[in-house]
């Protein structure tokens, strides 16, 4: 069997997520636990928690489906006319055919048009974008893509701790070299360049730091970076010459005052041609997170930037193994990028649920960090961005120490008895990476809001006598 | 029109107004009609607002109720297991044990993914020791679709090309597999045996027989089958039957049956339903010993789960309209015209063939494709030579270039020496096929004169 197998972890979907399956069962069953179901706050799935589908997008893909909707006047002009379009894109007009490897010619065209107008104008080519299987899909082709060479000259791909495990499983799986950058917990999870300047220096002792990874909104650190941070790293990147990818899915959701979303592209560009002409970047979008919260449709979208046209002939080659993405998945993408607009019958309303999504966010972000706050050994940044709060926690030492004698992780040992205690399923810090003798555990703010404040004051009581019962 | 020009600029007038792609085996692109009862089912799962509607049958709304339950918070658009719906998994665990006559199928032992060949490039990665200073060996048959020497040579692994016999309807044979097997172990790590079945390109469909022997062969060599099945419900030759490698496997005495490892896979792609866009495929691991099984697991679950769409296009394919079903009249008529459709277009594929000259095909039984023999006169073969390119290639370039149809060169798929083909898509609506056939039979003619 395949070594490199033996290495890969996924911590989002772990033990802690098959203890919390298997508790469900138990509760189902009529087993009896001090609670009546599983809060799920692991994994980042709007759905799962109770937001609705946007009325819009669901509308288009049902006609785009069954086309013989597009007789009933149930769905208004807009609907039709959008799925219309699409149709007329795929092969014998139906959503079953396979499409293009790279995605369906009008949907890339779309990406392209809503890529220029989120950013000021500056132009956008459709031959640059590549259609994906969600954004994990993208990420893990560019990985695979520039991963090369043997022992000091393999690879090496510069990763935020904490990060989205995602990376350290992919990094595992293709046998490349990880090198980590620690964010600043103290400074709002900022990124500090001579982190970067040092992560670099002793990885070049033993492998080929190439690429260079940063998630913005943060997962799971929730951090927006400014717009002076974003400038800086693409010097870093320039100046050391390695190959940026840039994880916006979470681009629509900033909800702290005083941050902005800032896409790579757009500041590349306007920092001028030196750098616009040679940063090679890879920038990343799902329909999976924002105001959509569609995970299961796989949407997602990459766009490439300073590719040698060889590389990127071998990227097409790549990408045409698996024949296509879903076309279910690349039309949502094209709803998403190609949204109602004023004075379309759908505007409003479309509008309307957009807003409700992202203020209810913005609402439950700052909520957590309050109430996490006042709970005496957790400290939780502000949640500025992204679908998830990363609070640190203080554990006593005999905690610590059982959990070793265990063999566990003391977040992982924290975690699994809040589960069993409380039903509340959380993953633990060290599923994401953070400082040796520091302890954090990821909690989406998904659930609705009033679920969420029970859930955080449950997570507060238990806190308390957790670490009474270990003092 | 003479060949010996080069092909003719881009913007020149051509003889024809529109292209016929028949290169890819995509049913809905050939104008064959999605089926009405699925396309329904994902409308109602996509906007549950259509369960209050009239127009829907109440078998639809009904399917699409008890799938939506299964989803978190009732959406579609949630995520769900890595290896699928467990709702899901457990339909196509019956679905494969009514196909086997009763043959056992557990859910745990299924694995949904984006298309089967997702699922066969993770089990590739379980097998594969890229870092082995020994290379880890994959038999493959010639000819086979490009994609599958594409994801091995991405793998790492090493290919063991075993030629299928043409001359007796392109079979297996034994002492080949034997041969090559042999030769390879000299030079890397033959680790596994992959066969499509029915086959692409050739349509194949293999005897109960030549699949024990193939077993056999794979339980005295230790290596892991990795069978292709996806087009097992396109059989539509006389007297022809689909036999799964696990209902022969399951049949074939203990200390086979309960040790040879396979992984068979299927789609939601091919078959009658056509689904390709939706990217719904699982593999099926039998015989896996458990601590192998637990990492397949974790590799499995490192993906994200495949789209919520595909699987329940499986689930569909699994799980059809039944009799006394509101739906099934209709469902069962759109089957039909489907094989109806396929049936004639092998036929005439075949009365068109056996009136050219040059042009020859194995007898046609199953699968998406045909893969017929063209015989180039030696002046054909000279001018490709020429150009410096494969013969049956710059047929086809030129096939398309003067009449518009595009069909695949043989070359892109593997052949004998000097032998040459092309390969054809068959899943098109009447008319379609017709028109391509008279396009062929023009071009053909010409080409045969213009070298004779």
């Amino acid at each position: 069997m395949n070594a490199n197998v033996k290495k890969v972890d996924y911590a989002v979907r772990g033990p802690i997520v098959q203890r919390a399956v298997q508790i469900e069962k138990e509760l189902k069953e009529g087993v009896k636990k001090p609670f009546e179901e599983v809060i799920k706050a692991n994994i980042g799935d709007a759905h799962a928690m109770g937001q609705r589908p946007i009325t819009f997008f669901r509308q288009v893909m049902a006609l785009c489906t069954y086309p013989e909707l597009l007789d009933d006047n149930k769905f208004p002009e807009d609907t039709k006319n959008r799925a219309r379009r699409i149709l007329q894109s795929c092969g014998g007009n139906s959503i079953g055919a396979y499409t293009t490897s790279q995605g369906i010619d009008c949907v890339r065209h779309d990406v392209a048009n809503y890529i220029q107008r989120r950013d000021g104008g500056i132009p956008s080519d459709p031959d640059n974008i590549y259609l994906t299987t969600g954004a994990s899909d993208g990420i893990v082709t560019i990985l695979k893509l520039l991963t090369a060479g043997e022992g000091r000259t393999r690879t090496g791909v510069m990763i935020s701790i904490p990060q989205y495990p995602l990376y350290s499983a992919s990094i595992a799986e293709l046998g490349a070299v990880q090198v980590s950058y620690y964010l600043n917990e103290e400074k709002c999870w900022s990124l500090d360049i001579s982190e970067l300047q040092r992560a670099l220096q002793a990885a070049r002792e033993h492998c080929n730091p190439r690429v260079l990874c940063i998630i913005n909104p943060g997962n799971p650190t929730g951090q927006v970076q400014s717009r002076q941070c974003i400038e800086d790293v693409i010097r870093f990147a320039a100046k050391e010459n390695l190959f940026l990818m840039a994880d916006e899915v979470y681009q629509d959701n900033v909800y702290a005052e005083g941050c902005k979303f800032h896409s790579f592209k757009k500041v590349l560009f306007e920092m001028g041609p030196e750098y616009s002409s040679k940063v090679e970047l890879a920038s990343f979008h799902s329909t999976s997170k924002c105001y959509m919260g569609e995970c299961g449709f796989r949407g997602g979208y990459m766009e490439v930037i300073n590719m040698d046209a060889d590389v990127k002939a071998q990227l097409t080659k790549l990408v045409s193994v698996r024949l296509c993405p879903p076309a279910p998945g690349q039309a949502l993408m094209d709803l998403v990028v190609n949204s109602p607009q004023p004075g379309e019958p759908s505007y409003q309303t479309f509008m309307k649920e957009r807003t409700a999504v992202l203020s209810a966010l913005a609402e439950k972000a700052k909520l957590t960090e309050e109430i996490l706050n006042t709970v005496p050994g957790i400290s939780c940044n502000p949640v500025q961005g992204a679908m998830y709060s990363f609070p640190r926690i203080t554990l006593p030492e005999r905690a610590i120490n059982e959990a070793k004698a265990k063999g566990q992780a003391p977040d992982m040992f924290y975690c699994m008895k809040l589960l069993e205690e409380t039903g509340i399923c959380l993953v633990p810090g060290s599923g994401f990476g953070q400082r040796e003798g520091t302890y954090h555990f990821r909690m989406t703010i998904l659930p609705p809001t009033d679920k969420l404040k029970i859930m955080l004051n449950k997570l507060k009581e238990f806190h308390q006598k957790f670490t009474q019962q270990y003092s | 029109m003479s060949f010996l020009k080069e092909i003719r600029p881009l913007g020149e007038r051509r003889n024809y107004s529109e292209l016929l792609d028949l290169s890819s085996g995509d049913p809905h692109r050939g104008g064959i009609k999605p089926i009405t009862f699925v396309r329904q089912v994902l409308a109602a799962c996509f906007c549950p607002a259509l369960l209050e509607d009239d127009s829907l049958p109440l078998d639809v709304k009904q399917r699409a109720k008890s799938l939506l339950r299964e989803c978190d918070g009732g959406s579609v658009g949630s995520y769900t297991e890595s290896s699928g719906i467990a709702k899901i998994k457990h339909c196509v665990s019956q679905f494969i044990t009514r196909r086997d006559g009763g043959v056992p199928s557990s859910p745990d032992n299924i694995f949904i993914m984006s298309g089967s060949k997702t699922a066969l490039m993770i089990i590739l990665k379980l097998l594969i020791r890229s870092e082995d200073s020994c290379r880890t060996g994959v038999l493959i048959p010639v000819p086979t679709y490009a994609s599958i020497t594409m994801i091995l040579e991405e793998e790492g692994a090493a290919i063991i090309p075993y030629h299928l016999c043409e001359e007796q309807g392109w079979t297996l044979q034994l002492e080949e597999l034997h041969r090559v097997l042999q030769a390879a172990r000299k030079t890397c790590n033959p680790v596994a045996f992959y066969i499509c079945n029915p086959g692409n390109p050739t349509g194949h469909l293999q005897s109960r027989e030549s699949i024990e022997e193939v077993i056999r062969f794979a339980a005295e060599e230790r290596l892991f089958l990795l069978a292709d099945e996806v087009y097992q419900s396109c059989v539509y030759g006389d007297n022809a039957e689909f036999y799964s490698y696990k209902k022969v496997l399951s049949e074939m005495g203990s200390n086979i049956s309960s040790t040879v490892e396979l992984a068979s896979f299927n789609s939601a792609s091919k078959g009658f339903m056509g689904e390709c866009g939706f990217r719904g495929g699982y593999v099926e691991l039998v015989n896996l010993d458990p601590a192998v099984m637990k990492y397949a697991r974790t590799l499995f679950s490192t993906r994200s789960c495949p789209p919520v769409a595909g699987q329940i296009a499986l689930d569909l394919m699994a799980d059809p309209p039944k009799p006394g079903d509101p739906s099934f009249p209709t469902f069962s008529e759109e089957v039909q015209s489907i094989k109806n459709t396929i049936r004639k277009n092998t036929g005439r594929i075949q009365e068109v063939f056996a009136e050219l000259p040059g042009i020859s095909c194995q007898p046609l039984k199953a699968g998406f494709f045909v893969f017929p023999s063209l015989h180039f006169p030696p002046k054909a073969i000279k001018w490709a030579e020429k150009r410096q390119m494969e013969p049956d290639m710059l047929y086809c370039l030129h096939l398309l270039e003067e009449t518009g149809l595009h069909v695949k060169p043989g070359c892109e798929y593997g052949q004998r020496k000097d032998s040459h083909h092309i390969r054809l898509f068959v899943g098109t609506q009447e008319n379609i096929m017709e028109d391509a056939l008279q396009r062929l039979k023009t071009f053909h003619t010409r080409f045969m004169k213009e070298f004779s």
